[in-house]
């Protein structure tokens, strides 16, 4: 069935473990991304760090749920946290409807802004689930 | 073979189909030098007459025909007959977990019933559906209470069922968790003072017991206030649940466990038995073991599922909060329907019958000369008394008269030696308690007259 | 027609509401004796503080009604005695009444567990000889009754690895698990103190040689593995896999729950294992009773004996049992008390009215049918391994997902045909599994019926989709929605 691809936002970065950040100087903003939303199925709880903790790149700073599965969520960056998307407590579907956009977890404040080098952009990514699809 | 349903045309006919010439080729698979070629030296087969002569003879080899006096975790409580013949519905004794919700709206309402009946018992915000045990609860509690505050040591009270404290040593033995023990003072509860100055900001969970081993009711409420004052939590662990019809819920306490086994399940040697844990609301995604939820179908009915099932072992494996499968559904039913019956009035009033009669024994048999209550402190059913001759010959003596007395506390409390753990139930007659009290004197009596004249 | 059904909904069994629901003032279901000593006053006795009102919201029901009750609910049940129940793993046989009958004998059914052991040796008795029984059939040396379930036991036998180890200069820090492994065995692990390794499965399904030799170090404890395992396939090379692990110091744990598909036919103390447990709810038929209790037995060769769980049922030179408290190296207590001593009498009683030889038989035929509902649908069900199967197969929603269909939408038309569902998405190896375990307990008749139900699915499938995706349609609720309820969950009735 031929419908409308969907497009991941370019100005964002990506990692293998399906994560996004945006990245602002020495801000970041981290989410999940469709294809992870997608995978889970219907969100029902998210756990997330506290502002003022501590992140490091590749490690797990919380999780996602739906009801059938778990999933850690790795951060792409070193860092620490300086807000979290408190609209997740009663809303995990956004994560669902607006995994880009609305449904962020974490803000964070990097350490070392050269981490971000080593992602993957919008279409390296595409190519990158393209390629896990066929496995 | 009678559980076999099929004949030995209807083999060969299977057999056939899977293109297979003998029964040997479908364990083809498995080596020779494995293949098991003896006979293994099992009983039977037996007809159903030559079981149960088996059973009848190890059963005439019990204390079936004896007044208990014994509690201690395991409580002799009356079982409503109804209690079996609604459990042995084969839809819910031969039923599996109810994981496909559709075809399990009766275990899982059932169970939902059970979450909420803990829940108004103990006066926590939510229960699961039932663990193994009080011990194993109590030890999950525990567990529970270790990832929650992530600190790494644990204050048990020595009035915590001894056999509970081991498990919960067991268990924690490889998690780099310290354990440590709060001791009883001369009324029988804990220490408030004692308590206050054995927490410390490593402490995950103070853990008492109420009522406690020795009988006696904790000060829940003060025990709480210092316990989280210190920034640990309290978890109280309740044997005998029954007495939670009469007594103040434990309501300051973060995590309430223990044993329903009082509620209809038959003592039967140890097991099975059934746990509980309850917990206050923020708590419940850190809760091990089965949950049961309230859901709607998509024509808007109301039914019941397993739910939160991310937090189990099928789907988070070794980050599970607990490697937990089964929980104890059948007996959890038994606690159901038990107290279903029972309802308000009956369980409170049941509740009234143990603390008349455990009041009554203590008078009667505290007042034998040389006998002592050695703890003052509020008390249910059960009981410490110093017995005015040695434990055992008071034993003894009671089991001539099929009175299997209490536990002989020295076993687990060396520095108890003499005295007995009593519990009087329902169960035991007045005509009981009075003979025993007779034969108490008697011992009595007997002991300081040999005293008297070993003395010369 | 669909709405003539819809309007006989309002039907008393199916509309039943919660026990809390039914309550009214002034009803019990108990009545008690009158009381033959001087009544108590709690509030004398402890001061008033101390005593709680009355149980806000606890029921008042009569006798009649919680009978109503219970009994309307129970059909809502499916169970063994229903029908074929062909979930995977869980061996859903038949129950026998006799067993229900010589578990309620007054004694057994109220032995307190601290009687002096004097008065005891009934109770003891049957827990020696269940198990000596069970080690019997397993070939290994000794057997603890403590484990409450089939995780427990696995628990236990990991402290068990691992006390042997410690004894010996070092503990060591990782268990091997193959991927297809059930959930508890990596949960337990981790609460044992050890990493988990996972081995990938070779393409048979099977333990991977060469991922055993390349993961089995000095810093390996031990292999956990299920034979046969969760795709029910036996392990062919477990000799070799055992010897590897062996020869590097470790030592090899087996998860019992498939034993159905080896009684009297190989046993595992003979293939190199260790330490394992026994689930008496899946192969010595004590009730599942929707979702408990059971019982995991732990059984070990001679050398780990003396960690077992304490106490042991010993034996004197008299002939009389006692309980055996005085076991130094015992990995301690893993609950109170001495195991379901009530699924012991069962499980002996089974085992009694078999024999040997029916043991065995039962084996046979649980093979046999799980090879003839093999045969029968391999036509029209992917099936993701050609390994031969024993007491279950596995097949994948392959096919199936190609028209928007899976295993567990598969599952729930199942029901409209009056069985229920086999094990969905399990093992994880497997895409979109569909594990059947007939077990000896269904007839040819029965088998027959459920693969002319999964043939007809399958069609259903090819030509209307749509339709399969929605059911179940003849149960009493229809599919529930379990995202709302974990999103927002609802664990209590409230007034």
């Amino acid at each position: 069935m031929r419908g409308l691809k969907f497009m991941y936002p370019p100005e964002l970065l990506y990692t293998k473990e399906h994560e996004w950040i945006r990245v602002d100087e020495l801000t970041g903003m981290i989410g999940i991304t469709d294809h992870a939303q997608k995978e889970l199925g219907d969100i029902v709880f998210v756990e997330l760090p506290k502002p003022g903790d501590h992140v490091t790149a590749k490690e797990s700073f919380g999780t996602v749920e739906s009801v059938k599965a778990v999933s850690e969520v790795y951060s792409p960056v070193t860092g620490a946290v300086t807000a979290v998307n408190t609209k997740l407590q009663n809303n995990p579907e956004l994560i669902n409807s607006d995994p880009h956009g609305e449904a962020w977890l974490i803000k964070v404040r990097l350490t070392d802004r050269s981490e971000t080098e080593s992602l993957m952009t919008a279409d390296e990514y595409e190519a990158y689930i393209q390629e896990e699809k066929a496995h | 073979m009678r559980y076999l349903p099929n004949s030995p045309a209807e083999r060969a006919a299977m057999l056939e189909a899977t293109g297979h010439k003998s029964i040997e080729e479908l364990f083809a698979q498995i080596p020779d030098a494995v293949k098991f070629r003896g006979r293994l030296n099992l009983p039977g087969p037996f007809s159903e007459q030559e079981i149960l002569e088996y059973f009848r003879e190890a059963s005439s080899q019990t204390s079936r025909e004896y007044v208990s006096l014994l509690g201690a975790g395991a409580y002799s409580h009356y079982r409503p007959a109804a209690i079996d013949s609604l459990i042995s519905r084969s839809e819910f004794f031969t039923a599996y977990t109810p994981y496909q919700a559709e075809l399990a709206q009766g275990t899982l309402q059932a169970m939902f019933e059970f979450q909420t009946l803990i829940t108004q018992l103990t006066g926590m915000d939510v229960a699961n559906a039932s663990l193994y045990d009080g011990s194993t609860a109590t030890t999950e509690a525990v567990l529970m209470a270790l990832r929650i505050t992530r600190r790494h040591r644990v204050l048990l009270a020595r009035t915590v069922h001894p056999e509970y404290r081991q498990v919960v040593k067991t268990y924690t033995q490889h998690g780099g968790v310290e354990l440590a023990e709060a001791d009883y003072s001369a009324s029988g509860q804990l220490g408030l003072d004692q308590v206050a100055a054995s927490l410390t900001p490593e402490t995950a969970a103070l853990v008492v017991q109420s009522p406690n081993f020795l009988g006696t009711i904790e000060r829940t409420r003060e025990i709480a206030e210092i316990a989280h004052q210190s920034g640990a939590l309290l978890i109280v662990t309740i044997t005998e649940p029954l007495a939670l019809a009469l007594v103040r819920p434990p309501i300051d306490a973060d995590l309430v466990c223990g044993e329903a086994q009082s509620f209809g399940v038959p003592v039967a040697f140890g097991g099975p038995y059934v746990g509980f844990l309850a917990a206050k609301e923020q708590l419940v995604r850190q809760m091990p073991g089965r949950l049961v939820g309230q859901a709607y179908d998509t024509e808007g009915r109301r039914g019941f599922v397993l739910t939160l099932a991310t937090r189990e072992q099928h789907i988070r494996r070794e980050k599970a909060t607990s490697n937990i499968c089964t929980n104890q559904s059948l007996c959890a039913l038994v606690a159901t329907i038990y107290l279903s019956l029972l309802g308000k009035k009956g369980l409170r009033s049941l509740a009234q019958h143990n603390l008349s009669k455990a009041a009554y024994a203590a008078a009667e048999w505290g007042s034998v000369p040389g006998a002592t209550l050695p703890f003052s402190a509020p008390r249910f059913n059960e009981f410490v008394v110093k017995m005015p001759a040695p434990a055992e010959e008071v034993l003894a003596a009671w089991r001539e008269e099929k009175i299997l007395g209490g536990l002989n506390l020295e076993r687990f409390y060396p520095e108890l030696k003499d005295h007995l753990l009593v519990c009087v139930t329902e169960t035991v007659s007045k005509a009981a308690i009075d003979r025993a009290a007779a034969v108490l004197a008697q011992v009595a009596a007997r002991y300081q007259g040999q005293v008297l004249g070993a003395r010369g | 027609m669909e709405n003539r059904i819809r309007a006989a909904r309002p039907h008393m069994t199916r509309n039943e509401g919660l026990i809390f629901e039914l309550s009214s003032p002034g009803k019990s279901g108990v009545d008690w004796s009158r009381l033959d000593v001087p009544a108590a006053s709690a509030e004398k006795l402890w001061g008033e503080e101390m005593v709680r009102a009355e149980i806000e919201g606890f029921p008042e029901i009569s006798e009649t009604e919680v009978i109503r009750h219970f009994t309307r609910l129970s059909t809502w049940n499916y169970g063994v005695d229903t029908g074929l129940y062909p979930l995977g793993s869980c061996t859903m046989k038949h129950n026998p009444r006799i067993n229900e009958v010589v578990a309620r004998l007054e004694g057994l059914a109220t032995d307190h567990p601290y009687a002096p052991e004097s008065l005891a040796q009934g109770c003891l008795k049957i827990l020696a000889e269940t198990a000596r029984c069970l080690a019997e059939i397993t070939g290994m040396d000794a057997v603890s009754l403590q484990p409450a379930a089939g995780a427990q036991g696995e628990l236990t036998g990991i402290l068990i690895i691992r006390a042997c180890l410690a004894d010996r200069g070092n503990a060591r820090r990782i268990i091997l698990i193959p991927d297809s492994a059930h959930g508890t065995n990596p949960a337990s692990v981790t609460i044992s103190g050890y990493q988990v390794r996972n081995l990938k499965s070779n393409p048979r399904g099977c333990v991977d040689l060469n991922e055993i030799e390349k993961a089995m170090t000095e810093d390996v404890a031990g292999l956990m593995l299920t034979n046969p395992n969760t795709l029910g396939v036996f392990e062919e090379h477990i000799q070799e896999i055992a010897r590897r692990v062996h020869a590097k110091g470790g030592l090899v744990y087996m998860d019992g729950a498939n034993l159905n598909a080896l009684m009297g036919v190989a046993r595992p103390a003979d293939f190199g294992v260790d330490v394992m447990h026994m689930n008496l709810h899946k192969t010595f038929t004590t009730p599942h009773g929707g979702g408990g209790p059971g019982s995991g037995p732990v059984a070990v060769k001679k050398f780990l004996e003396p960690y077992l769980p304490s106490p042991a049922v010993g034996r004197s030179s008299d002939g009389s049992y006692y309980l055996d408290y005085n076991r130094p190296k015992s990995i301690g207590r893993v609950r109170a008390f001495y195991g379901n001593f009530g699924m012991a009498v069962r499980a002996l009683a089974y085992i009694q009215a078999n024999g040997a030889a029916g043991l065995r038989q039962t084996t046979e035929d649980a093979v046999l049918n799980a090879n003839y509902v093999r045969s029968r649908l391999k036509d029209l069900y992917e099936l993701p391994y050609d390994a031969p199967s024993m007491h279950e197969c596995v097949f994948s929603d392959r096919r199936q997902a190609a028209r928007g269909v899976r295993t567990g939408d598969i599952a729930k038309r199942l029901m409209d045909y009056g069985f229920h569902p086999y094990t969905t998405s399990f093992p994880l190896i497997v895409s979109g599994a569909l594990m059947i375990e007939p077990t000896e307990t269904a007839g040819k008749a029965e088998l027959d019926a459920f693969v002319d139900a999964m043939r007809s699915l399958a069609r259903e499938i090819e030509e209307d989709p749509q339709f399969v995706l929605k059911a179940p349609y003849t149960t009493r609720v229809t599919r529930l929605d379990e995202t709302a309820a974990a999103r927002k969950p609802v664990l209590r009735w409230k007034p």
